[in-house]
C-alpha cells in the first residue's frame, strides 16, 4: 500500500515537473546494508550520506560544516561538545529529529549485539571501551540529550578530527519507531526512515538503489535532483561502457588499463584527485629474515622506484609514496617527499645497506611476496621482484591466494614475509594512519611492536594543542620510515568518469559527493 | 508414474550428498564471513558469530541447517543483512529463469533450423556457413562475444542498453540472452545437423521421399523427431545451466541473476547463501534430466515400452 501511494506520488511529482531531474551513478560492490551503524563499504556510504545526516556534514571542497546539528561549542580541554540541533529538521515521515535519536545511534554503534565495523573508531568516547568490550550497558556511554534539540558528549581525549568524524554514518540518529518496530530489518524500502535529503524507493539487490528527494528535510527547497539512482558496478569495463552508452552519469571507478585512451578521448571527463589511503607491502617482523633485520628492511624499501610505479603502471592513477600518511591529510606537517636523491644515488645507497645487513651476491636473499589474486596487485608484485632483483639481487617468488585465504594467513603471520595490504583513513586525520601501525592494533599484520612508536602515538591522542600535537605525529611517521615495519608504495586517488551535464561536483580528499550539492544542468539545445 | 516415484526417492539422496559436501567443504576453506580488511573488534566478531551460530560446534551447525532446510528455511544471508537466503535467491532465480529461457528459446529455435537447413544442404555453401559460424559460437568465449556485442550494440549503434535490469524494460533482455545463446545455439546447430544427416540418409525416409510426399513434410513430421534425441540430452544439463544464470554474462551485463550471488556469496564465504544456491543448481540439473527422460518417451516409442 505504503509503496504504492509512494508510486502515485512520484507519478504525481513527475506531471507537476514536466523535466525530473534524475543522477544515475556507478556504486561498485553491492551495499551489504544500508543500516548506517552496521554499513561498512564506500558503497553503502555513498547512498547513506544521502539518506541520512549526521550532526555534521562535508562540504563539496571538504571543510567540515553544520549538519543536523546547526551550532556547537567545544569546552576548553577540547573533550566536551555540545551540539545544538536544527529545530526544523524532520524525519522523512515528518517526526522531529531529536537528540534522543542520536544518542540511541551512537549506543547501538558500540553495542556488541549490533556488530558493527566502527565500534572502535567511536572508542574515544568516555565509557565506549568498556560498551566495546561487553562490560558496561550502552546506556554509560558519555552521550546525553540535555534537551529535545541539545545534545551533550564527553570525550577521553581530544581529538581535532572529531567533528569532521561526526558525518560518518556510524553516528547518525536511529529512527527509534521503526527500529522498535522492524528490529535490525528495518534497513529496506518501504520501511526505512531517515532524516537526510533523499528517501529511499526502491532497491533491487544487484541491480539499482533508487532514492527520491526527502520533502520533509530541512534544506529540500536546496535541493536540485529529483531522483538519484545507484547501480551495482563490480565489473569496471562494464561501468565504462554503460558510461559510454550514456546510462551513467557518473562512475564509481576507472579501468587503470584504459587511462591513457581515456584521457585522449574524454579529457576533462576524467576527474583524479588525491584521496586518504595508502598502498603498502607489510613486513612481517615476527620471523626470519625480516625481523631483526633493520638495514635490510631499509634497502628493500629503498630499491623501489615508486615514480616508476606511480606513472608507467599506475597511469598517474596513484601517487608514489615516500611516507606513510598522505601529504594532503588535514593537520599533518608531512615528511613531503625526501628530497629527490638521484635514482642511482638511491640505489648505491641500497646496495650498501643490502651488503650491511649479511646478504650479497654469494649469499642472495631469497624471499616472498604474497597478495589476493587481483591483475592489479600482480602487475605491481612482479615489477617490485624485478627492481629487487636488479638493484640488490634478491630472488622474490610471488604468491597469490583468494582474498580470504590470505587474510587469514595475513593475520595469522605464520606463513608470510611480505604482503600486501591497504589502509583507508576512516578521518581525515594523521592518526588515521599512525594508530594502526601500533602494538597489537588488530589491523597491525606486521606484528611490529615498538614502545618508542607507541608512547608517540599515545602522547599524541593526549595532546589537545594542534601543533604538539602535529609535531608528535610526525615523530611517529619519522619512526615508521626508519625502522620500516611497512613500505609504502603509493598513495591512492579517487577517479571517476564525470558527464559535463553534472554541475557542483568538487573533488574532495574524502570523496564524499552528497547528491543534494549537485545538479543536472539542461541538454544544450 | 513409477518411474518418477523412483527417480525422486534417488534425487534426495543426491541432494542430501550434495548439502553435506558443500557445506564441510565450505566450511574447510579458510577465512571466514567476518573476516574483511578492516578487522572487527574480538568481541564485535564474537557477537556476530553468536546471532549466526557459528559459535556451535560445526556437527550442530550441520544438523541445524539441515532441520531449517527440512522445514523449507534456508536461514539469513550472511553479506546481505536483513535478507533471508529464500528471499535473495527468489529474486535472483527469477531474473535467471527469464533471461536463461528467453536465451534457451533462442537457442533451440534458431539451432535447431539452421541445423536442418545444414543437413538438408549438405555439402552447399549453406551448410559450410552455418558451419563456421557454429565453430565461432563454440569456440568464442562469452567474456568475449558479451563485450564485444555491447561495444557494436550500445556503444556503437546506440540501440541496446549496455548493462543493468530494470523491470518491464524488455530491451535489457536481449543482449545478455544473445551472449548467452550462442553458444549453446551452436551446439544445438551441430547436434540437429549431425543427427538430420544420419536419419535423412536412412530408409524410412528415402522411402517416404519416394512415395512423393512434399519435403517440409519429410524434414520436419518424418526426420525431425528423431533427430532431435541427442538434442534432448544435451538440452537437459544445458537448460539447468542457462536457467540457473551464468556468472559471466550477469557480471558484464549487471544483471541481477543467481550466477552473480553464487559467486559473491562463495568469495564473501556467505555460507547460507551458498548452500542455499547449490541446493537450488542441484534440484534444477537432477529436475531437468528427469524431464528429459520423460521427453525420450514423448519423442521415441520404443523407450515408452521399458
Amino acid at each position: 500500500m505504503r509503496q504504492l501511494l509512494g508510486g502515485l506520488l512520484l507519478a504525481a511529482v513527475l506531471c507537476a515537473h514536466a523535466e525530473v531531474s534524475v543522477l544515475r551513478l556507478g556504486n561498485g560492490p553491492e551495499p551489504e546494508t544500508l543500516d548506517p551503524q552496521r554499513a561498512e563499504g564506500v558503497s553503502a556510504a555513498n547512498i547513506l550520506r544521502d539518506l541520512y545526516e549526521g550532526l555534521t556534514r562535508i562540504a563539496p571542497d571538504g571543510r567540515v560544516i553544520a549538519g543536523a546539528a546547526e551550532s556547537w561549542s567545544i569546552s576548553e580541554d577540547g573533550r566536551t561538545y555540545r551540539f545544538e540541533l536544527r529545530p526544523d529538521a524532520r524525519w522523512s515521515n515528518g517526526d522531529p529529529v531529536t537528540a534522543e535519536d542520536f544518542v540511541a545511534g551512537l549506543r547501538r554503534t558500540v553495542t556488541p549485539a549490533t556488530g558493527s565495523s566502527y565500534a572502535q573508531m567511536l572508542g574515544l568516547i568516555e565509557g565506549a571501551g568498556a560498551i566495546i568490550e561487553g562490560k558496561a550497558a550502552p546506556e554509560t556511554l558519555a552521550v546525553r540529550a540535555v534537551s529535545a534539540h541539545t545534545l551533550e558528549m564527553r570525550l577521553s581525549a581530544p581529538a581535532p578530527y572529531w567533528l569532521g568524524l561526526l558525518s560518518h554514518a556510524s553516528t547518525y540518529p536511529v529512527h527509534r519507531p521503526s527500529l522498535a518496530q522492524y528490529g535490525a530489518d528495518f534497513a529496506r524500502a518501504g520501511r526505512l526512515v531517515g532524516n537526510g535529503a533523499y528517501m529511499l524507493d526502491d532497491w533491487g539487490v544487484q541491480s539499482h538503489v533508487r532514492l527520491r528527494r526527502n520533502p520533509n528535510y530541512w534544506r529540500a527547497r536546496d535541493v536540485s535532483i529529483d531522483v538519484v539512482e545507484y547501480f551495482p558496478t563490480e565489473d569496471l569495463n562494464s561501468e565504462y561502457k554503460r558510461y559510454l552508452a550514456g546510462e551513467l552519469d557518473v562512475t564509481y571507478e576507472v579501468p587503470p588499463v584504459l587511462i591513457p585512451k581515456i584521457r585522449r578521448q574524454l579529457g576533462d571527463e576524467l576527474r583524479v584527485a588525491p584521496y586518504l589511503g595508502v598502498y603498502y607491502y607489510g613486513l612481517n617482523l615476527t620471523r626470519p629474515p625480516l625481523a631483526g633485520n633493520k638495514p635490510l628492511r631499509q634497502a628493500l624499501s629503498l630499491a623501489i622506484d615508486r615514480e616508476v610505479i606511480a606513472s608507467k603502471l599506475l597511469h598517474g592513477l596513484g601517487l608514489p609514496a615516500e611516507s606513510w600518511i598522505p601529504p594532503e591529510t588535514s593537520g599533518h606537517l608531512s615528511l613531503g617527499r625526501p628530497p629527490a636523491s638521484p635514482w642511482t644515488e638511491r640505489q648505491a645507497e641500497a646496495r650498501r645497506l643490502y651488503r650491511a645487513s649479511g646478504y650479497g651476491p654469494d649469499r642472495p636473499l631469497r624471499l616472498e611476496i604474497r597478495y589476493n589474486t587481483n591483475e592489479n596487485h600482480r602487475r605491481i608484485a612482479t615489477v617490485i621482484a624485478a627492481m629487487w632483483r636488479q638493484v640488490l639481487g634478491v630472488q622474490t617468488s610471488l604468491v597469490n591466494e583468494e582474498f580470504k585465504v590470505f587474510l587469514s594467513n595475513r593475520k595469522l603471520k605464520a606463513d608470510t614475509q611480505v604482503f600486501r595490504a591497504a589502509w583507508i583513513a576512516d578521518f581525515d586525520d594523521p592518526l588515521s594512519f599512525a594508530e594502526i601501525l601500533t602494538s597489537g592494533n588488530g589491523q597491525n599484520d606486521t606484528g611490529w611492536s615498538d614502545p618508542e612508536y607507541d608512547r608517540l602515538i599515545e602522547r599524541a591522542r593526549r595532546t589537545a594543542d594542534p601543533e604538539r600535537r602535529a609535531r608528535l605525529l610526525q615523530a611517529a611517521e619519522r619512526r615508521v620510515l626508519d625502522e620500516v615495519p611497512v613500505i609504502p608504495i603509493y598513495f591512492y586517488t579517487s577517479k571517476h568518469l564525470i558527464k559535463p551535464h553534472v554541475a557542483g561536483w568538487t573533488d574532495n580528499m574524502l570523496d564524499y559527493h552528497y547528491s543534494q550539492d549537485l545538479r543536472i544542468l539542461p541538454a544544450a539545445p | 508414474m513409477r518411474l518418477a516415484f523412483e527417480r525422486l526417492l534417488t534425487a534426495l539422496p543426491t541432494l542430501l550428498v550434495l548439502i553435506t559436501l558443500s557445506f564441510f567443504l565450505m566450511r574447510a576453506a579458510p577465512g571466514g564471513p567476518f573476516d574483511r580488511e578492516r578487522q572487527l573488534a574480538p568481541q564485535i566478531e564474537a557477537a556476530m558469530k553468536a546471532e549466526y551460530k557459528l559459535d556451535e560446534p560445526l556437527w550442530q551447525q550441520y544438523l541445524h541447517y539441515l532441520s531449517g532446510v527440512v522445514r523449507g528455511d534456508l536461514g539469513p544471508s550472511f553479506q546481505y543483512e536483513g535478507y533471508s537466503v529464500a528471499e535473495l535467491i527468489g529474486a535472483g532465480l527469477r531474473v535467471s529463469l527469464l533471461l536463461g529461457g528467453v536465451a534457451l528459446l533462442f537457442a533451440v529455435a534458431i539451432g535447431v533450423v539452421s541445423g536442418v537447413c545444414a543437413a538438408y544442404w549438405r555439402g552447399s555453401w549453406i551448410d559450410r556457413l552455418l558451419g563456421l559460424f557454429s565453430a565461432l559460437g563454440i569456440a568464442a568465449p562469452n567474456f568475449v562475444v558479451a563485450p564485444l556485442l555491447i561495444l557494436l550494440f550500445s556503444v556503437g549503434l546506440g540501440w541496446l542498453p549496455a548493462g543493468g535490469w530494470q523491470a518491464g524494460r524488455w530491451t535489457d533482455l536481449l543482449l545478455p540472452a544473445a551472449a548467452l545463446a550462442l553458444p549453446q545455439l551452436a551446439y544445438v546447430a551441430r547436434l540437429t545437423r549431425g543427427a538430420m544427416a544420419e536419419v535423412l540418409s536412412s530408409p524410412y525416409i528415402l522411402a517416404a521421399r519416394a512415395r512423393g510426399l512434399p519435403v517440409r513434410q519429410v524434414l520436419f513430421r518424418h526426420a525431425l523427431r528423431p533427430s532431435l534425441m541427442p538434442v534432448l540430452s544435451y538440452l537437459g544439463p544445458a537448460a539447468a545451466a542457462l536457467l540457473t544464470g551464468s556468472v559471466v554474462v550477469e557480471q558484464v551485463f549487471a544483471i541481477p541473476g543467481l550466477g552473480r550471488y553464487f559467486v559473491q556469496a562463495a568469495l564473501n564465504r556467505d555460507y547460507t547463501l551458498v548452500l542455499g544456491v547449490v541446493l537450488v543448481y542441484g534440484s534444477m540439473i537432477i529436475g531437468f534430466n528427469f524431464v528429459v527422460d520423460l521427453l525420450y518417451g514423448v519423442l521415441d516409442p520404443r523407450l515408452r515400452r521399458r
